[in-house]
């Protein structure tokens, strides 16, 4: 795109954005440098500036809470990506198939976006409750000795969390597939139907192919989103029972903002930022590039 | 295809995509039912039944009753300090966004689009980096636990996205409407007002709707920075629903988290189609 030389307002761009760029540049880059000198800080109930070198994430990686977070992070991660990704996926094939109430549908699949996780985790605390949700219902379907109390134990309360989460997100992965398949040109799959091939076929062959692009931005989405999920997992389980259902950001938030271990809290915090960026930023790279 | 197997694809495609409906709409449905029962046919019935008779008396109880850990006023206090958070917050973040967008795309200089980049970067990055420097700062300018400070952090928060939002739109209007308003003498805040803006309607709808949305729903601003008369809704919403003092009362808890969905819920319904494309904006960036 052209520059326009007009020499009387070619600063007045450059001041109009530059508050706002330097607000935000300070906001990102200079808070995250701030956040890691606190990492390296001797900070406990409060910010304290004395350097005291990588002794905090010495701690952190010594810190049996946070290896449950990991653990938390790695069971969470994958099957909340996946199953989103596979459901998302499917729905966005079924809904391209030339359906008559396709905007209803659609509207219904993807309305848990539309609200909070405050909310998503407080219904689902109710459905997945032991005593009068899931459980007792099935009970009362004619299967008394039906258990599932999953929400209260320690073992299983993390695939609470992924259950919701999966329900909140799939009808956006829906959303992202459904916009990559409106982008394909329909006349290669009328060809490929006049050579007579199977539908299965036309979609494992040209349709999925085709969909590379969207399914790596939306992998990326969904990833970083599983990173920074923090709301659902205060609405659904608290973190417990324990610290059972710990993720990195409820450990980043205990520890900074209820346990007085800010300079451990800053370490996890860095932690998280290292891996959003190990996804974000190839991706951010590769489309900026690609773009120009 | 023989007309008979088009038939049975089309048996098995309707009764996978109405199993799905039924999956997603189930939580909601139990969550009206369940706000509508008293406590008696919540304990009698079960997850699914309907209610013997329709009682709004939860509804009430959670608007103006509620106790939220001591306090015991409901949530409409919350929902008005979302409200006076949301509006102004909104405002300038989308008035910021537009006019980067439009310096971004229409009058670019150098080094405007590593700018842009590294602005990027904003968008995806957890703000949990940010939580411990920003209480320091909103603490310094004394405005931590207020709503003043929640507005000062979700307009920061969201200027990465808007700008994206209004760059990327704008860069699809033709540059020769720019440059004939020049050639009239129009400088560049009058091509703004006269050529930019009037054909900005669907992306500033766009992003009005994108921001309600997040800031309406957002937990972690909230629970970090507000104080105990500037909590959002969410947080009294979570408080509510883990208060473990009393009996537990899963109408009010369902009342209670309607409440709170109700906003972002209308707007969806109303203007689904602009939510979408919020949705799909955010992960298709260049």
């Amino acid at each position: 795109m052209s520059r326009y030389k007009v020499p009387s307002a070619s600063w007045l761009p450059k001041l109009v954005v530059a508050p706002s760029f330097l607000l935000s540049f300070f906001f990102i880059y200079g808070l995250i440098a701030w956040n890691g000198y606190l990492s390296l800080s001797a900070s406990h109930m409060l910010p304290n500036y004395d350097y005291v070198g990588f002794s905090n994430y010495i701690d952190l990686f010594d810190n049996d809470r946070f290896h449950v977070a990991l653990k938390n992070m790695l069971i969470f991660g994958v099957l909340f990506i996946g199953g989103a990704m596979a459901l998302g996926l499917l729905l966005a094939i079924l809904l391209d198939q030339k359906i008559r109430a396709e905007g209803v549908l659609r509207t219904v699949y993807l309305y848990p976006m539309a609200i909070s996780f405050i909310v998503t985790g407080t219904a689902w605390k109710w459905i997945l409750n032991p005593g009068l949700g899931i459980e007792h219902l099935v009970q009362s379907w004619g299967f008394p000795n039906f258990q599932f109390d999953w929400l209260v134990d320690d073992q299983h309360a993390i695939y609470c969390v992924v259950i919701a989460g999966i329900w909140q997100a799939s009808g956006f992965v829906m959303a992202l597939f459904l916009a990559g398949l409106r982008g394909i040109d329909e006349s290669i799959i009328k060809a490929a139907q006049i050579d007579g091939a199977s539908l299965p076929r036309i979609y494992w062959r040209i349709v999925v192919p085709s969909l590379r692009p969207v399914f790596f931005s939306t992998l990326m989405v969904v990833s970083h989103l599983s990173i920074k999920s923090f709301d659902l997992v205060v609405a659904l389980t608290s973190g417990g029972p324990g610290y059972s259902t710990d993720l990195p950001a409820t450990f980043m938030y205990a520890m900074s903002f209820s346990r007085g271990q800010v300079a451990m809290g800053a370490a996890s915090a860095t932690i998280m930022l290292c891996m959003v960026a190990a996804i974000v930023v190839p991706y951010l790279y590769s489309e900026l590039r690609t773009k120009k | 295809m023989s007309p008979r197997a088009l038939t049975w694809h089309r048996v098995i495609l309707w009764t996978a995509l109405i199993l799905f409906a039924i999956w997603f709409l189930t939580p909601l449905y139990v969550m009206v039912v369940t706000s509508l029962k008293d406590m008696d046919q919540i304990r009698g019935g079960s997850l699914l039944s309907l209610p013997s008779s329709i009682n709004f008396g939860s509804w009430a109880k959670a608007w103006d009753q509620a106790c939220t850990g001591t306090d015991c006023g409901g949530l409409k206090p919350f929902f008005m300090n979302s409200v006076a958070m949301v509006v102004p917050a909104v405002a300038i973040s989308t008035t910021i966004g537009c006019i980067n967008g439009y310096v971004l795309s229409k009058w670019r200089f150098r080094g405007s689009e590593v700018m842009f980049a590294m602005l990027l970067f904003g968008v995806f990055m957890p703000m949990q980096v940010v939580l411990l420097p920003m209480s320091q700062i909103l603490g310094y300018f004394g405005i931590a636990s207020s709503i003043v400070g929640l507005i000062v952090m979700h307009v920061l928060a969201g200027i990465p996205s808007t700008t994206l939002f209004f760059r990327n739109y704008y860069v699809g209007l033709p540059d020769e409407l720019v440059k004939a308003a020049m050639l009239d003498g129009a400088g560049f805040w009058r091509i703004l007002w006269r050529v930019v803006l009037p054909l900005s309607t669907p992306i500033l709808v766009v992003t009005l709707i994108w921001q309600f949305t997040n800031i309406w729903n957002d937990f972690l601003y909230g629970v970090v920075f507000s104080g105990a008369d500037s909590k959002p809704i969410t947080v009294g919403l979570n408080n509510l629903a883990n208060t473990t003092s009393s009996v537990k009362e899963y109408n009010v808890d369902m009342a209670a988290a309607l409440i709170a969905a109700l906003p972002t819920l209308f707007v969806y319904v109303v203007a689904g189609k602009y939510f979408v494309r919020g949705l799909t904006a955010g992960a298709v960036k260049g």
